[in-house]
């Protein structure tokens, strides 16, 4: 009788181990972070990228408009694929583009902009990377699309593609 | 001569406490980056890593810590830009009260069989 209490209690601590670990095969292993709609990009003050002045975000970010933040460096192969599209959105009227160049050397940097176009209204320095961790990003490439009150609209890991391209043309229709 | 010798004990504690406090703070920053999980890595946590990331997210806790912020001010600023699971600690919710409070049951639960086992329950 004690046996057979005890080898149901194992059966189903069994069963239930079971059931949460193959739960837990078929979740994909590669983190994605929780998307907070309602967040808002912390404000932060760097230097412009060609004349070395010290700007603060919010006082560019002003008009009705959007804004895409889009963090870059030279040597990032993803950047050069999602570059395209970085021109095509600076023909949008109601778009600005703001880059955060990421741990590059401004000459390589300098370099790229003259070999693919520069689409930017204006560039940060990240020289140590601290920028792109208080704006919360994750590394090169990665793009913030975000209002005048610095909520943030879209943000996309990695480099935008086709599909990511449209959503962002789709929100600032 | 009297008089060099208080210079020297004052100067001896100003610099012991310099040493001390200096410490503390290193003391607390590598605390900070042993719970805080490098998100582009593979179970490491920022102390651990030496990537891009890592390296960034140092500095920026060494600029906080600077700047007077305390522990826990820092961890729900980096649980803003990231989400809780930046954090090796889980805070205490609905989602985890069971990852919490099970090691107790599991302990309760022992502390019965053993009773059990020495009897005390008999009467």
């Amino acid at each position: 009788m004690k046996n057979k209490y005890l080898l149901t209690i194992f059966i189903i601590f069994f069963t239930f181990c079971f059931i949460i670990l193959f739960k837990g095969l078929k979740n994909p292993n590669t983190y994605q972070p929780e998307f907070n709609q309602n967040r808002v990009l912390s404000d932060f003050t760097s230097t412009e990228f060609f004349s070395d002045e010290k700007i603060k975000l919010s006082t560019i970010v002003t008009d009705e408009k959007y804004y895409l933040i889009n963090i870059w460096a030279s040597w990032c192969i993803p950047c050069r694929k999602e570059h395209k599209f970085l021109i095509k959105l600076q023909k949008q009227e109601k778009i600005k583009l703001i880059g955060i160049n990421y741990k590059d050397k401004f000459k390589n940097a300098k370099n790229f902009l003259n070999d693919f176009e520069n689409p930017y209204q204006i560039i940060f320095k990240d020289k140590n990377g601290i920028v792109s961790i208080e704006l919360g990003a994750y590394g090169v490439p990665e793009t913030f699309l975000i209002n005048k009150n610095l909520q943030i609209i879209k943000k996309i890991i990695g480099p935008i593609n086709p599909k990511t391209y449209n959503e962002i043309i789709e929100i600032i229709k | 001569m009297n008089f060099f010798k208080y210079i020297l004990i004052i100067l001896f504690f100003f610099f012991s406490s310099i040493s001390i406090s200096s410490e503390k703070n290193i003391n607390l920053e590598l605390k900070i980056f042993k719970n805080l999980r490098c998100l582009i890595c593979q179970g490491q946590s920022i102390y651990d890593s030496q990537s891009d990331f890592a390296e960034s997210m140092k500095l920026v806790v060494r600029q906080k810590l600077e700047l007077g912020m305390s522990e826990n001010e820092i961890y729900s600023f980096l649980e803003d830009q990231y989400g809780e699971w930046i954090l090796y600690d889980p805070k205490f919710n609905n989602k985890t009260y069971f990852l919490w409070i099970l090691p107790f049951l599991m302990f309760l639960f022992g502390a019965l069989l053993i009773l059990r086992k020495l009897g005390v329950f008999k009467k």
